[in-house]
Formats: structure tokens, C-alpha cells, sequence
């Protein structure tokens, strides 16, 4: 490596360029922003004004509660799918490897307005193709998008279907970087495989497990296309409204820049403290 | 050792059993997309459970045309994607030789800018950026809009760092010693050399601007410069559409991509894993 500050920052130039106006300054931009009042023209310096109305606002705490809820459930039952996926699609008895392999990555290069549009008409209450199948073995039709419960499962469903494969790519990397020979140690040590999987694999697995967890979090957090295009704008009656929603909702349609920026803000810094907790933990039993 | 291999045979047995019925679960959606896109409107919403493809898609697709101008938003999307694509490589490339290649002052600064974003969420800036966009330089439901801003990007630099520093040093010194000029050194001895990572991270920039939904939908709403999926998203929801349609045209957005996916698998699965393996 050779001293040369001209020659790097040339190169770095076009990038930190970018990074200064698209990136830098929208982040200081937004903190400033949230303090002040956006709805009067030119915008006034309001310190307490959005988030004393945050702290108070009904719609916040349902989007924090309906977004919490999704992260408590979606996400443990994906990673623990994709971890399964992973170690399932990792074994040599499996046949027909490539098709497996196909079936649960490829949902990674679907859009999400075309594979919203897809569980949107396959869940459609009264000619559905999921209601027509239940229906079959004599399940009552659900109404996926009047009933809040069956809309937030539905948002479920759908977000775990797209995302599971992409984790469980990044588990099945982190499972063939194992050496094979802490196997071969265990298997002649008469250490079964269910308990090969708990004691040997999980625990050398951690910090990718972590990683993936940490990236589902902060994509929870700004959940918004599904809610928006699935659940029909978090319908029902903001059943299925997210943090994400809520901020393009105050944002682009009621244009309250200000109030947005603070729920902006409240996104990140949970985004960040989730992490942190995460790496917190990571480290400790290292 | 009979009794082994019997066990063997179960177990294989057992896992195909578990893994068989996920898989077709894993495929439904897609296969229904690709049914219902050459399904009439009428045989959608028929009582009927049909699983097997019909031959209405070029009908759908007028229909989808009717409702908005899809080829329009198609060739807005596919140019979109391929000058970003090549802007964004050459703007990680660049960036990752620097921090692999040149001790600096401030490089540990830059290095914390790169590790710190990645966990960022997008939707601290994107409000900022809409108003700095669209009110302050007036480029709503421009070009530049669509690609410029979301040029930054932290993944495709380590990933690109990380082919740098594999490559042998003696490879540059022996050229500047010769007294090849740096960007020389760059251009014509370490690109080349570093082109599997670039066609990798090309694949994964490509398809996050192919399927970018949320920047575009803020920034170009205006009928005539929307995106693919914009254009497809505003039929999404309303009452008087065609549902075959909006199939054939989510059919039409995700085959290409599939096509590149299918043959080029490891690529894209290199791309992926290039952020969590350090």
C-alpha cells in the first residue's frame, strides 16, 4: 500500500460526492426538519411541535404496535424457515439439489409490486385460488383483507415467502465455510445428527445468523410496499399500517415533511438500537 | 451394515418428504402468476380452480396497455437499470480500489461512512431527498431522478475492495516502476482482472434498479416517466382493472429477470453473500 492522498481521494471523489449530497446532508437535513412546523409557509422553527405530537399520536403507537408485531413473529419464524432451508439444501442425501435450490432463492429476483399483485389475487376472498383450495377440505373461505388478523397474517405469509430464500443464501454460505472434519470428529464420537445440528452447527453459525437477523429488522422497519399494495394501504381500517406506511402517508400524501422526518428519525434509531442490541449479544458469548 | 444403509434410505426418504411440499408451496405464487396471465378476467374470478395455464396473454397484455402505457414504463425501467448498472460499478470500483489499493489520511473515516450506511435505513434520507429533488433542484419526473440518487451504494464497494486487495501487489509495482500513470494502472491491469466481481455485482445492481419501487413512485409519478413497477402499481387497488392484465404485466417484469437468474445462479448468489462473509 503506497501514501497517496491526491490519487485516492480522485478516486474516491465521485463517490463521496454522492454520499455528501444524496446520503449526508439528507441526514442532517431530516433531523432539522423534524423541528420544524412544515405546514406554514416559509417553515417555522417549532422545536416540540412534531414530536410532542408523535408522543401522542393513536396512529404512531398502532404502526409501532402493528410493526413490533410483524418483527416478533415474521422474523424469528423466517430465519428459523431459511436456517432449515439452508441446512436441508446443505446435506448430501439430497437429490435434485439445483431444483430445490431454484424453488426457494427464486422468490429473491421477484419485484415487489408483481409478487403483491400475485398474493393479492390468490387471496382474493371470493374467488381466490387459497379460499377455492381451503375450501376443499371443507375450510370456511377467510376474508384476507375485511378481517385484521387475516390481512396482518396474510402481510406475514407474503413478506416471509419473499425474503426466506435470501437468508437462507447467506445461511447455506456460512454452512459450506464449516470444515467437514468437526462432523467426521463428532460422528466418530457416536453424537447424533439432531445433536450435531444443536451443539455444532447453531453455535458456529451465530454471527450469520445475527447478520441476517440484523437486515430483517431494519427491512422491518420500513416495511411499505406489501402493506401498501397487498393489504390495500394497511387495511383494514389501518390494521396492517406500518411505520413505513405511516411515514409515506404523512410525507407524500398529507406533504407534512416535518412530522414525517421525526417518524423518519424514530424508524432509524430503533433500526440502530435493535442492531446494536443484536451485536451486544453477539459478542458476548464470542 | 444393513440396517445402516436402510437408515440411510430413510433419512434421504424423510428430508425429500419435508423438502418436497415447501418447494411446491416456495413455487405456487409464481406458477399462479404465469396461470393467471393467460387466464381471462372472467375464468380469474370463476368458480373454478384451474392450476393449468390457458392462451389469453396477448390479450391481457392489450388490456394492460389500455390501462396504462406498460411498453412506455418498460423502456423507462430496462434504460434506467443499464446506465445505473454501469454508473454504479464504475463509482464502486473506483471507490474500492482507493481504500484497497492507497494508504490516506481519513481513510478509517471513510471506511466508517461505508460499514455505518449499510445498516442504515433508507427512510431517514428519503424525505430530504424528495424535497431536495424534486422543490430544490426541480427534477421530478426526470432521468437524472431516477438513477443519480440512488447511486450510493456501500455494498458494491467492499465487494469491490475485497477483489482488489486479493490481487498480488508485484502485479501494479512492476508497472510503476515502468512509470505507468495510477488510473492507467487501474483501467488496463486491475478492471480487467477484477471482471467475474464485477459481472457479479453488475447482476445485483441491475436487479435493485429493475425492481426499485418506493424512490420511483415518490419521484416519478407523472404518467409518461414512470417505471415498470410504478405503472403496474397504480392498477394494483383500483376497482374497473384488468387482474389478467396486471398478471401478464407482472409476468413480463419478472421473466427477464428469472431467464438471467437461472443461468447465472452463482453470480447472483456471490452478490448476495458478498455483505454478510467479511
Amino acid at each position: 500500500m503506497r501514501v497517496h492522498n491526491r490519487i485516492a481521494y480522485a478516486f474516491l471523489a465521485p463517490y463521496l460526492l454522492i454520499f455528501a449530497t444524496f446520503w449526508l446532508w439528507p441526514i442532517i437535513s431530516s433531523f432539522l426538519i423534524s423541528f420544524q412546523n412544515t405546514r406554514v409557509n416559509p417553515w417555522r422553527f417549532a422545536p416540540s411541535m412534531n414530536w410532542g405530537r408523535l408522543v401522542g399520536d393513536p396512529a404512531f403507537y398502532n404502526a409501532l404496535y402493528n410493526t413490533l408485531i410483524i418483527l416478533v413473529i415474521q422474523v424469528p419464524v423466517m430465519i428459523a424457515l431459511a436456517t432449515v432451508m439452508a441446512v436441508f439444501l446443505n446435506s448430501p442425501l439430497l437429490k435434485a439439489r439445483p431444483l430445490y435450490r431454484f424453488a426457494f432463492f427464486v422468490p429473491v429476483v421477484v419485484g415487489e409490486v408483481a409478487y403483491a399483485a400475485v398474493f393479492r389475487l390468490m387471496f382474493s376472498a371470493d374467488f381466490g385460488i387459497i379460499n377455492k383450495i381451503i375450501g376443499t377440505v371443507g375450510i370456511s373461505p377467510v376474508s384476507w383483507f375485511d378481517n385484521g388478523t387475516a390481512a396482518m397474517a396474510l402481510l406475514i405469509m407474503a413478506v416471509t415467502w419473499r425474503w426466506a430464500g435470501y437468508n437462507a443464501i447467506i445461511i447455506l454460505a456460512g454452512l459450506q465455510s464449516i470444515p467437514g472434519d468437526v462432523y467426521e470428529a463428532a460422528t466418530l464420537d457416536r453424537v447424533g445428527k439432531v445433536q450435531q445440528f444443536f451443539h455444532i452447527t447453531l453455535p458456529l453459525l451465530k454471527p450469520i445468523i445475527l447478520f441476517c437477523i440484523v437486515l430483517s429488522v431494519i427491512g422491518t422497519m420500513q416495511l411499505f410496499a406489501e402493506p401498501f399494495l397487498i393489504t390495500n394501504r394497511g387495511g383494514p381500517g389501518g390494521a396492517t399500517e406500518t411505520l413505513g406506511l405511516l411515514l409515506y402517508r404523512q410525507g407524500f400524501t398529507s406533504l407534512n415533511f416535518g412530522y414525517a422526518s421525526a417518524i423518519a428519525y424514530t424508524i432509524a434509531a430503533l433500526a440502530v438500537a435493535i442492531s446494536l442490541l443484536n451485536l451486544f449479544f453477539g459478542r458476548e458469548t464470542k | 451394515m444393513r440396517s445402516k444403509s436402510r437408515s440411510l434410505l430413510m433419512r434421504r426418504l424423510a428430508l425429500h418428504a419435508a423438502l418436497t411440499p415447501l418447494a411446491i408451496i416456495w413455487l405456487f405464487p409464481l406458477w399462479m402468476m404465469f396461470v393467471f396471465s393467460t387466464m381471462s378476467d372472467y375464468g380469474i374470478f370463476s368458480p373454478d380452480i384451474v392450476l393449468w395455464p390457458s392462451t389469453q396473454f396477448i390479450e391481457n397484455f392489450q388490456n394492460l396497455q389500455a390501462d396504462t402505457d406498460f411498453l412506455r414504463a418498460m423502456f423507462i425501467s430496462i434504460t434506467v437499470a443499464v446506465i445505473y448498472t454501469i454508473l454504479s460499478v464504475m463509482l464502486t470500483s473506483m471507490a474500492g480500489w482507493a481504500l484497497a489499493r492507497y494508504r490516506f489520511a481519513g481513510r478509517s473515516v471513510v471506511i466508517a461512512i461505508i460499514l455505518g450506511t449499510i445498516t442504515l435505513p433508507f427512510a431517514v434520507v428519503v424525505i430530504p431527498q424528495f424535497i431536495m429533488v424534486a422543490r430544490e433542484f426541480r427534477l421530478a419526473n426526470t432521468w437524472v431522478a431516477l438513477i443519480v440518487p440512488p447511486l450510493f451504494n456501500s455494498l458494491g464497494v467492499l465487494f469491490m475492495r475485497q477483489a482488489f486487495s486479493m490481487m498480488p501487489s508485484e502485479l501494479f509495482d512492476a508497472a510503476r516502476v515502468e512509470g505507468v500513470k495510477e488510473w492507467r494502472i487501474f483501467l488496463h491491469i486491475a478492471l480487467p482482472l477484477a471482471r467475474p466481481t464485477m459481472a457479479a455485482l453488475s447482476i445485483i445492481l441491475f436487479l435493485a434498479s429493475w425492481n426499485n419501487y418506493l424512490w420511483p413512485l415518490l419521484i416519478n409519478s407523472r404518467p409518461g416517466m414512470m417505471t415498470a413497477p410504478v405503472a403496474l402499481g397504480t392498477l394494483i387497488g383500483l376497482t374497473k382493472v384488468s387482474w389478467g392484465g396486471i398478471m401478464a404485466g407482472a409476468v413480463l417484469l419478472t421473466a427477464p429477470i428469472l431467464f438471467v437468474f437461472i443461468f447465472l445462479q452463482r453470480h447472483f448468489i456471490s452478490g448476495i453473500t458478498a455483505g454478510a462473509v467479511k
